[in-house]
């Protein structure tokens, strides 16, 4: 079977060598190797000593330069089975770059050995590189040099073992069996014992004590289970600590297990509010990867019910939102809404909070009869609706004194940081990535991003009430203009593959025959899948080896970016503007932690 | 007009904790009017044994007393709320010749049992040993000490208008005109403490729930909770009344007995209270306090110097 290989577009190709040739200058001629992907982002090994100095470069040095850390992270190289030319490596560490001039990604890739897996940090350069180099920590054991702190992040301090080393067993019934004897109860519970230093964290100034506050991981205001660390000063709070990982499922380690298209229903629970939000960067990764065409229908449904669960995801914070501040009334309002509009999603797709309804190449089933007339009577039924909530939460004067001014940061505060959606464009950069990358024919749209001025809370609040008129104007347009044609692409890979040919030639059937026992079979290469989540920016970096399961997931979420931001926003805040600040934010602890 | 005391005693008690267990009924069932939904409607007509169902179960959960609390504190706690409401009942005048006691000091009676009633909240909340707790009493504190002092200066104009701090000769004094009109200003502001007194949205820091959990009660289950819940119920009837009292002509009115009229205007506030709980957003405590001090303190002090120079005026 012939595999497709990967495209590179001209421009991005000539880019791609100018910064490898910059590079070369800085570093030595044969350290920098480019490397062919099938998502067209330009790769580059550079060799571990000059990590930081390249990085620097690329940041600062380069014109219209990579400001955005968009990713760090990590793959373990030691069980990849087909031969590669690129240097050898047993632990790869990955950086994602991100230039808003150049309005392109860069990767940059570094080869480490198992016996000296330590490698320079950069979160000196980033600040946002702090979480993303503990999470490599606790996953692979690899360490940082001068990180100022690196400890577990995702799982819990008394855990052995790295979990995404590929010797770390991924079932339970390779672990043995569980028992929890007081000892160990007392063992793990003695571990989460609070003590202010290992946090960084000072017990008093000027002869006064300062008062710790809990909050969480079970607390009302946190929406699931989020512990953050409060060091007050009467309210005041002087520095606060997010401890996460309570909520890690071990979704990037379940993708090594499941085949690619049993892994669907997984991405559905990364943000759980984002129902196939998080199907389509999955798959727009795999498809990559795979180089299937997803046909206009399939393109239009996927678009139209992905702005449907923006919709979703947005009241739900809407609501949760005024809920923090105080406010009881609308998240009643709002869940009521966004029960019809699951009314919707039921119908279409048969489950509501988790549709799993993404198929690699399109979409499970085609639309059902009538489906464009619920769509109708929500668009006709929600506009009014907001209208009244602005009434009712964004202009009143509590509200807003409650929220404007609180929690801000400035348009390149956001960029050092991470972060990406509402808040991103609350500082006022109409950066959208539907706009500005458009894929799955977003181009096609008719669509404003709404921005703020300010960065705070009320902006990243009146940024999400626009997006829902956004998508509400891009669901219409999808109504008008669905494309007649197939669900799902003809390809053999697509899954489950369509029928017609089936009986047909021999070729299809025994594709058909594997993809349905053993998973489709997609061509070894690394692919990036991003899109433009309802938080922001969600991506999957997939790399194959050409079986039938993932070799490595990697879910670059936006809520994790956003919560390591946390302290900076709630310093010098009372205890009332951390609610107000972890509300605008929209977090979801599974997509913090995944 | 002064009927048996002992009658009086026992009426007034059986009326006003049976009408704010029924004001318990009644919030949720109009909270969820406002919120699109139904509320209790399970438990006898309309849900209204709902109450009684909760006192049930209220009552014979586990009396949980957590081992780091201050015990005797935190047991004392809940019954002092209890008691200061109660005790301002007594000065109210329901209808000609339904009071406890026609004390001439009745006003600032009122004022120094609602004081009074803080020392609940700040010792729940410091003997519950518990941080969240004790954010909640040292709000309370903070929030009683700065409403406190314009909640009784907005009632000085009543007092200079009137001549009296008898509740009933206050009432009197409004057979031809309500106190709500000259004292516009003066209603506008006890309503405002009023609502603080009664930890009710949007003044409701020292429980504020999404931030401190529940703030001065998060320790306290069974009965001696439920003193607390009964006890705000209580309040907020305590604040409807003295309203209807002090600027609403007390059971002043056409046609209607007067105890019909106490009660419709009693009834009107509350719904008022619960509206606000439907619809606002919480302050932030230090937004509270500048309201306070900075807002509300100046205006209940002009006010008074205002309405003073004008009853000296026509003397």
């Amino acid at each position: 079977m012939m595999l497709s290989v990967a495209r590179q577009p001209e421009t991005q190709a000539s880019a791609a060598a100018s910064i490898g040739d910059e590079l070369r200058s800085l570093v030595g001629e044969d350290t920098v190797t480019p490397q062919a992907t099938a998502d067209a982002i330009p790769t580059l090994w550079v060799a571990p000593e000059n990590i930081h100095k390249v990085l620097t470069r690329l940041k600062t040095g380069v014109d219209q330069p990579y400001r955005m850390l968009y990713d760090l992270t990590a793959i373990d190289e030691r069980m990849k089975t087909y031969p590669q030319d690129d240097p050898a490596s047993d632990f790869t560490i990955v950086y994602h770059l991100l230039s808003f001039d150049r309005n392109e990604y860069i990767r940059i890739k570094t080869p480490l050995k198992e016996e000296r897996a330590t490698i320079n940090t950069v979160s000196d350069l980033w600040p946002a590189a702090n979480w993303y180099e503990r999470e490599v920590w606790d996953m692979f054991g690899i360490r940082f040099d001068g990180h100022p702190h690196l400890e577990r992040i995702l799982m819990p301090r008394t855990w052995s073992g790295h979990p995404l080393r590929k010797d770390h067993p991924a079932r339970a019934t390779e672990m043995g069996p569980f028992q929890l004897s007081d000892a160990k109860q007392d063992a793990e519970q003695e571990a989460l014992r609070f003590r202010p230093e290992e946090w960084g964290m000072k017990r008093g100034r000027d002869g006064e004590d300062f008062l710790f506050l809990n909050v969480g991981p079970q607390h009302p205001g946190t929406h699931g289970v989020l512990r953050v660390i409060l060091q007050l000063d009467g309210e005041e709070i002087v520095d606060a600590v997010p401890d996460i990982g309570y909520h890690h499922r071990g979704a990037e380690k379940m993708g090594e297990r499941q085949s690619w298209h049993t892994y669907i229903p997984y991405t559905d629970r990364v943000d759980y509010l984002g129902g196939v939000m998080n199907n389509m960067a999955y798959l727009m990764a795999l498809e990559k990867l795979a180089g299937i065409q997803v046909p206009p229908r399939a393109q239009v449904i996927r678009v139209m019910l992905a702005e449907l669960f923006r919709i979703i995801s947005h009241l739900v914070w809407y609501g949760t939102f005024a809920q923090d501040l105080g406010q009881l009334s609308p998240v009643f309002y709002t869940f009521n809404d966004r029960e019809r509009a699951f009314g919707i999603i039921e119908a279409i797709c048969g489950a509501r909070m988790h549709p799993n309804w993404f198929r690699i190449g399109g979409v499970a089933q085609d639309l059902p009869k009538g489906w464009d007339g619920l769509i109708r009577d929500f668009l006709k039924y929600l506009p009014p609706r907001l209208a009244e909530y602005d009434k009712e939460v964004m202009q009143n004067r509590i509200f807003k004194r409650r929220t404007q001014g609180v929690g801000a940061f400035t348009k390149d505060e956001a960029i050092e940081w991470g972060v990406t959606g509402p808040g991103l464009r609350a500082c006022g950069f109409a950066w959208d990535f539907r706009k500005t990358q458009p894929y799955s024919g977003y181009e096609h749209f008719e669509f404003d991003i709404p921005t703020g001025t300010h960065g705070d809370c009320y902006d990243r609040g009146l940024v999400r009430v626009e997006e829902m008129r956004q998508s509400l104007r891009i669901v219409e347009q999808c109504v008008d203009n669905m494309p007649e044609g197939p669900y799902k692409s003809l390809d053999a890979r697509a899954c489950p593959p369509l029928k017609e040919r089936t009986m047909h030639d021999i070729e299809t059937l025994i594709t058909h025959f594997l993809g349905v026992s053993w998973g489709p079979v997609i061509p070894p290469g690394e692919a990036l899948g991003a899109v433009e989540a309802t938080k922001g920016n969600n991506g999957y970096y997939l790399v194959s080896d050409g079986g039938t399961t993932s070799y490595r997931t990697r879910i670059r979420t936006p809520s994790f970016a956003h919560m390591q931001m946390l302290p900076q926003l709630a310093r010098g805040r009372m205890i009332p503007d951390l609610l107000a600040i972890l509300g605008a934010m929209d977090f979801v602890l599974a997509d913090v932690d995944r | 007009m002064i009927s048996h005391p002992i009658a009086s005693i026992i009426g007034i008690l059986i009326v006003a904790l049976s009408l704010s267990a029924f004001l318990i009924w009644v919030e949720r069932r109009l909270l969820a009017l406002w919120q699109d939904r139904y509320g209790p409607n399970r438990v006898g007509p309309f849900g209204l044994l709902q109450v009684l169902a909760d006192m049930i179960k209220i009552f014979t959960k586990e009396d949980w007393i957590p081992p780091f609390a201050d015990k005797p504190v935190f047991v004392i706690a809940p019954a002092i709320i209890m008691v200061t409401v109660l005790m301002s009942f007594a000065v109210l005048p329901v209808a000609p010749g339904i009071i406890v006691s026609d004390l001439n000091i009745g006003l600032l009676f009122f004022l120094g049992m609602s004081s009074l009633g803080v020392y609940s909240i700040v010792l729940a909340g410091w003997a519950s040993g518990n941080k969240y707790s004790l954010l909640g009493g040292l709000r309370a504190a903070a929030q009683m000490i700065s409403y406190e002092v314009f909640m009784g200066l907005s009632l000085m104009g009543v007092v200079l208008l009137a001549g009296t701090f008898n509740l009933t000769r206050i009432v009197e004094a409004q057979r031809g005109l309500w106190y709500v009109v000259p004292q516009f200003l003066g209603f506008v502001l006890f309503l405002i403490a009023g609502v603080a007194e009664a930890r009710r949205l949007p003044f409701d820091l020292p429980e504020a729930e999404a931030e401190l959990v529940a703030g001065f009660h998060s320790e306290y289950s069974g009965m001696k909770f439920g003193m607390f819940f009964v006890g705000e119920y209580l309040g907020i009837t305590l604040i409807s009344s003295m309203i209807a009292v002090l600027f609403l002509g007390g059971w002043n009115g056409p046609w209607l007995p007067p105890l019909a009229w106490f009660l419709i205007k009693v009834f009107a506030f509350l719904c008022f209270f619960i509206l606000l709980r439907a619809s606002l957003p919480r302050l932030r405590f230090d937004q509270l306090m500048s309201l306070g001090w900075k807002v509300m303190f100046p205006l209940a002090l002009a006010n008074l110097l205002v309405t003073g120079a004008i009853v000296l005026a026509k003397k």
